[in-house]
């Protein structure tokens, strides 16, 4: 495939959208210098082109990856496309093309540029997925497990399983504000769906029970003798506090807390036994 | 006393309790509420950097015993509380549902004896999971001198059983814990390797048999509390590993919480590189093909403070370096300094498409500053690296240690290194302490 240095790819957005992408590649038997969603701004000199999305189209692409990569790499190019790198869509779009050209063996590639970045990509999508797993905090709203979260790649597609097993048939919604998509699961059936805005109720008597003891549970449990809040940090980042109880205190509000006020809501929180 | 009260006391009571895992088996809540995950899933991170994956606490912290080294034993003036079944299991509903935690971590101060504490256990664990059909993780600890049976219907309530050896010998046990005998310890052990073991010829013959502890079997040892060394202990680990198919070994630095008598006073530092040094040792047994005569031995019986286990191997074994990148077998690459499982295994990978330089390592993961001294690429070193003694000591030291040491990037500041030794750094006397009580 030439590379023509100067086309831009612009689509909608959607799945179907980049692997249309993919097949216009083919089309015009070029490989685009950049690949961008329609809201991005166009900030790169070039011809920018518009790529509609056909979903036949979009369904040989896939039947095409499924059959020569297999169903485990359609699932990786997924995840990539969830991420919130800038160059996604193109690295993405390259890996696919390596993929057609040398088959399953492209995923033994490491030391290739693109298949690197595409693991990369893969790999950063994948963990914060699986810190969300244990950070995504419920709270009961009539009978809805519901929560909030605000992470970077959209990870909400990748979570909505574990949770859907693990609540066994009770309702839930997780909401995720930066690209706003939730997961809503009635008990018998759940869906993705994309919404502004979840609006929450203040919490209940009971709900701020449990916050409560939770808080606790999680002041006492720390050793004194062992405090390392840089640990502390390097696990658990700062942008999650936000959404966790245990930061956040009693307000209900975004505002995440310093490692000194943590330590002084901990302090102030203290039975005599304890000092 | 309110339930807000008790879950102080009694999660105060468990802390020291290391093992924190949720890890080892994947279940789905088909009937039930709740699921497992094969890799363990942190829910949150404690001020003390620890992961907090499950809730943590004794059902009763009013023992009769009187373990030198534990701050529930019976004499010491702290305030006791005990749940009742119901109470615990209400909580660790609500918390779960919350995704506070991946489960319980369920244990018990012995109270009358250590039938009627175990029987209390039972009881709690069947309200979850008969009751609530709770299929979340459970870890559950065996009570040492509790009736075999017992242990038994525990097992098949958990997913992971443990009994705590906290000391490596039978002199401190008998010294520090003379109501704990080492029979009474390992019996329970066996007994659980051995059910598990049974367990597992049943599931093939009989897909449906009620599983027994299937996240395996763990334990803990205290470090600091007795004169053993680090030999002692990582060659004690190693038998537990072989002999009763245990899942981890955890090493919990001692917290001067104890009988002051005879045990370190409050105020000593908590040993921390010390364990950190154990822990390394361990991840090299299990995941590295390291074996515990291979990382010290009788002269050698404690780890160096400098250097991390792996590293102090690879400088006393110069004669299989340079291992040769696009040739060396995987078990020799694990046993290079920056190159991990998951780089080794990159390695393995990606060079059976093309040859790997260095850049291509880089790219792979591995971490240059200290594999570069043992390994070639395309038969040669890499491009200007200058190998001197000093310099090698130097980038091999970890960021923290060196920091600590007061030693600079540039080798030529370092006076330490003039007369390269046998001993290779001879800091002062303090320094070692520092670095051995986690100050460094």
């Amino acid at each position: 495939m030439s590379h023509r240095s100067d086309v831009i790819f612009c689509y909608d957005g959607s799945f179907a959208g980049l692997l249309c992408c993919v097949f216009r590649c083919y089309e015009i038997k070029v490989s685009p210098a950049g690949i961008i969603t329609s809201d991005t701004e166009q900030l790169m000199l070039g011809e920018y082109e518009y790529i509609n999305t056909d979903d036949t189209k979009a369904q040989r692409v896939q039947t095409g990856i499924e059959n020569k990569l297999g169903r485990r790499a359609l699932d990786r190019i997924r995840r990539v496309f969830l991420s919130c790198d800038e160059q996604k869509d193109l690295i993405a779009a390259r890996y696919i093309i390596l993929g057609f050209r040398y088959g399953k063996a492209v995923s033994g590639m490491l030391a290739d540029d693109t298949v690197n970045a595409f693991f990369s990509l893969e790999r950063a999508v994948g963990n914060e997925a699986h810190l969300y797993l244990g950070f995504v905090r419920f709270s009961e709203q009539n009978g809805i497990m519901t929560s909030v979260i605000e992470p970077k790649n959209s990870v909400v597609p990748i979570i909505a399983g574990h949770f859907i097993r693990r609540f066994g048939g009770m309702p839930f919604i997780i909401f995720d504000k930066t690209h706003k998509t939730a997961v809503i699961s009635s008990g018998k059936e759940a869906e993705i769906i994309f919404i502004d805005d979840l609006h929450t109720d203040p919490p209940d008597s009971n709900e701020l029970r449990y916050r409560s003891l939770w808080r606790t549970f999680y002041d006492t449990i720390g050793i004194k003798e062992r405090y390392n809040p840089r640990c502390r940090m390097t696990h658990c980042p700062k942008r999650f506090w936000s959404h966790m109880t245990e930061f956040t205190g009693d307000t209900d509000t975004n505002a995440a807390l310093t490692d000194e006020n943590t330590d002084t809501r901990r302090i102030e929180n203290k039975s005599p036994e304890m000092s | 006393m309110d339930i807000e009260d008790k879950l102080r006391i009694l999660s105060d009571s468990a802390k020291y309790d290391a093992a924190c895992t949720s890890s080892g088996k994947t279940h789905s809540s088909a009937d039930g509420i709740g699921c497992c995950e094969r890799s363990g899933i942190c829910h949150s991170f404690s001020a003390d950097g620890r992961c907090i994956t499950l809730l943590k606490v004794l059902l009763s912290n009013c023992c009769i015993y009187s373990c030198s080294y534990c701050v529930n034993r019976a004499g010491n003036d702290i305030p006791r509380a005990c749940f009742t079944p119901r109470e615990l299991a209400d909580l660790t509903m609500n918390f779960y549902r919350r995704n506070y935690i991946e489960g319980l971590f369920l244990s018990s101060a012995v109270m009358k004896d250590p039938d009627y504490t175990c029987e209390q256990m039972i009881e709690c664990l069947s309200i979850l999971r008969n009751e609530y059909r709770f299929r979340g993780y459970i870890h559950a600890k065996a009570i040492p001198g509790a009736d075999s049976t017992l242990t038994a219907r525990l097992g098949l309530l958990a997913d992971r059983m443990s009994v705590n050896i906290e000391l490596p010998s039978q002199k401190s046990l008998e010294k520090l814990a003379p109501d704990k005998t080492k029979q009474s310890i390992l019996l329970p052990m066996s007994q659980i390797s051995n059910r598990i073991q049974e367990n597992s010829t049943e599931l093939v013959k009989y897909r449906h048999a009620p599983k027994f502890a299937p996240a395996g079997q763990s334990t803990q040892m205290i470090i600091g509390a007795s004169p053993d060394t680090d030999f002692q202990i990582i060659r004690l680990s190693e038998a537990l590993y072989k002999k009763y198919s245990l899942k981890r070994v955890f090493f919990s630095a001692y917290v001067p919480v104890g009988d002051q008598r005879i045990l370190p006073k409050a105020g000593t530092p908590v040993p921390l590189l010390r364990e950190h040094r154990l822990y390394q040792a361990d991840w090299l047994l299990r995941f590295y093909g390291f074996s515990a005569n291979e990382l010290l031995d009788e002269k050698h019986q404690s780890f160096d403070p400098m250097y991390d286990p792996k590293c102090c191997w690879a400088l006393a074994h110069p004669e299989i370096f340079p291992l040769e990148i696009n040739r060396a077998d995987y078990e020799l690459l694990l046993r290079v300094p920056g190159i991990g499982v998951k780089s080794a295994y990159r390695i393995i990978t990606a060079r059976r498409r093309t040859n790997l330089d260095f850049s291509d390592l880089k790219k792979l993961g591995v971490v240059l500053k200290r594999a570069q001294y043992f390994i070639t690429c395309k038969g040669r070193l890499e491009e200007g690296l200058k190998i001197t003694e000093r310099g090698m000591r130097r980038q091999l030291m970890s960021e923290n240690v060196a920091k600590a040491l007061d030693i600079g990037n540039d080798p030529e500041q370092l006076s330490f290194f003039d007369e390269p030794s046998e001993q290779k750094l001879l800091p002062e006397k303090e320094d070692y302490v520092k670095c051995l009580t986690g100050q460094m």
